[in-house]
């Protein structure tokens, strides 16, 4: 039996007339990699953050690590990471001080804090860049600490709001296996991407139109299902049929 | 490459004169500089802070008239430092440019006039509606809205039902329509696009590139940036940029014509496996995740079904079930990637 660690039933969310989030039911499952695709406007930002515990649904249920979306913000935020690439470190304090921070945050001691911030620095590498600030390095490094600062308190879900906007091929790769090795350890990633080939590198998609989630499966059996050989194509046959828009 | 350095000085000067007269009375007569390069920089270099960090190393380039030009690189790369030197709103540390013949130093003024800059950060008045903001730089440019209509027409219809609306309240598809408008409203000679598409979904980016061509084909040469890669086919011609260094300029079929190495899309039932195998495989140069598959490259030999087999028996010998081995053109991000790892191509081999 796969455990599920997010489900949601009728999930929705009311901006007066506008709805925003309409009516989504999905499961999402342990250690699974979850592309969570959809046109600017879908209504992904919104559905995330009702997943976050970050705003209050206007009806339907959602359970994430076990935890009610209504009633359990506190423990939900507890269990989660989340990273993006509007807001992930703070680049006026060092790396070790942000590291420090949000280890703090989520309730890590100081000895667990000592031991992962030296792991964590050996492991990316950035022993001679661990006292300067943040703003001074490289995206590509940046992202790769702000996803690691995500997993620090080894939630059992972490959220990745387009974690690769912006980075170089490589290091986008490198980000990638990145995600790999946390899924094998068992964290359920959840991630957004504007980059379709990046859409094949999940377990499973699902694909948002004006509100609705109107695709959900294997890259693999999407393709088929709209008789194609990419994503990119899967996806541009759904979202173009959006009558709302960004735009 | 193309770097038309010689051909350039002889136009400069005369252009330069004729420019800065025209400028006096009119400048929105520009079509006397129709036979210069559009946009010239010659070493360009930027270096910021304490620690010199060079944001943009020596790049030289040039755009002529009427050319769509893609700067193609990650952030950080130094597009917007180059752009923001051309707009000149920044002052180059060392090397030129000019900009329809102008010096960005000395004629800034002259070329303030003239080109058209929609940043990568939103940069109008949030507090004025979509007709102000445009009726405003109109008016700045000492122009109308009535005037260039046409130029903007295509994209204002979009957005015109909510003309309005604050530009604050606006989505963020919305706010790039208003700026494009308001950077092409006195009808710019070039028009600089810093990262139009960052953050925009496929979909929305497909549109914005039709929008592009729609405005080529009005004349007006465009500079964009962009860093997703798969635009770069869009472009005329493209310069590839990491690290503030131009890496190549070409048009994107000579640049993938150029990818010295043949490349083949392998996959098979165990990705992850695979990815290890081929990592271990010494007849593979390079082996990198793309999309559903694994792209290899192996050295060119002229026999690349050798090569293929030679994946094919060295995959079933470790095992693989349902190999699938495709010999495929390179993508500008393959070679991309064969331009950032150079020889070391063990970068790659993740």
């Amino acid at each position: 039996m796969k455990e599920t660690v997010i489900k949601t039933d009728k999930l929705t969310k009311r901006f007066g007339d506008f709805i925003a989030t309409n009516e989504i039911s999905f499961e999402v499952y342990k250690g699974e990699i979850f592309g969570f695709l959809g046109a600017n406007g879908a209504g992904k930002t919104t559905a995330m953050r009702m997943l976050c515990g970050l705003s209050t649904p206007s009806s339907g249920k959602a359970e994430i690590a076990g935890f009610d979306v209504y009633k359990q913000t506190e423990q939900i935020k507890k269990n989660i990471g989340y990273m993006s690439q509007k807001f992930s470190l703070y680049e006026d304090l060092t790396v070790l001080e942000n590291i420090r921070f949000f280890g703090g945050i989520y309730g890590l001691t100081d000895l667990q804090l000592k031991t992962k911030s030296e792991e964590l620095i050996t492991q990316l590498g950035l022993a001679s860049e661990a006292k300067k600030l943040v703003a001074s390095l490289p995206l590509g490094w940046k992202q790769k600490l702000s996803f690691s600062v995500a997993i620090l308190h080894e939630p059992k879900i972490v959220f990745l709001d387009e974690p690769t906007g912006g980075v170089d091929p490589i290091t986008r790769r490198q980000f990638w296996d990145m995600i790999y090795e946390a899924s094998n350890r068992g964290i359920t990633i959840f991630v957004t991407t504007h980059y379709m080939d990046e859409a094949e590198y999940c377990n499973r998609v699902s694909i948002m139109v004006d509100g609705k989630i109107e695709a959900l499966d294997t890259p693999h059996r999407l393709k088929e299902q709209f008789k194609s050989d990419s994503m990119d194509d899967v996806f541009y046959q759904l979202a173009r049929k959006a009558t709302r828009s960004d735009n | 490459m193309i770097f038309r350095e010689e051909g350039s000085k002889e136009n400069e000067e005369p252009c330069h004169e004729k420019k800065a007269q025209a400028s006096k009375y009119d400048f929105m007569n520009v079509s006397i500089n129709k036979t210069g390069p559009a946009v010239i920089c010659d070493s360009l270099t930027k270096v910021y802070g304490k620690e010199k960090t060079l944001a943009v190393d020596k790049v030289s380039f040039t755009v002529n008239p009427g050319e769509l030009f893609g700067l193609i690189g990650p952030d950080g790369a130094g597009k917007t430092s180059i752009f923001r030197m051309l707009t000149t709103l920044l002052l180059p540390d060392g090397g030129s440019a000019k900009v329809d013949g102008l010096d960005v130093v000395k004629d800034y003024k002259a070329i303030r006039n003239t080109v058209g800059y929609m940043p990568g950060k939103f940069s109008l008045y949030q507090d004025l509606s979509i007709e102000e903001n445009l009726n405003f730089f109109a008016t700045v440019f000492n122009t109308t809205v009535e005037e260039n209509y046409h130029l903007i027409k295509d994209i204002y219809v979009q957005i015109e039902p909510f003309k309005k609306r604050r530009a604050g309240k606006l989505s963020g598809g919305m706010k790039q329509k208003l700026a494009l408008c308001c950077a092409l409203i006195h009808k710019p000679t070039v028009l600089f696009l810093d990262e139009p598409t960052t953050g925009v979904d496929p979909v929305s980016r497909k549109e914005f590139w039709e929008m592009l061509k729609r405005l080529k084909a009005q004349n007006i040469t465009i500079v964009v940036s962009t860093p997703y890669m798969d635009e770069a086919t869009l472009c005329d011609r493209i310069a590839l940029i990491q690290n503030g260094k131009i890496l190549s300029i070409d048009t994107p079929d000579q640049i993938v014509k150029d990818y010295p190495s043949d490349l083949f899309a392998v996959k098979s039932e165990h990705i992850y496996q695979l990815k290890n195998d081929l990592a271990a495989f010494p007849v593979a140069l390079s082996s990198y995740s793309f999309g559903e598959y694994l792209h290899v490259s192996a050295a060119r030999e002229g026999q690349p079904e050798k090569t293929s087999r030679m994946i094919q028996v060295y995959l079933s010998e470790k095992g693989h079930k349902d190999i699938v081995i495709k010999e495929i053109e390179p993508t500008i991000e393959d070679c991309f990637i064969r331009f950032l790892a150079g020889d070391e191509t063990e970068i790659v081999k993740s």
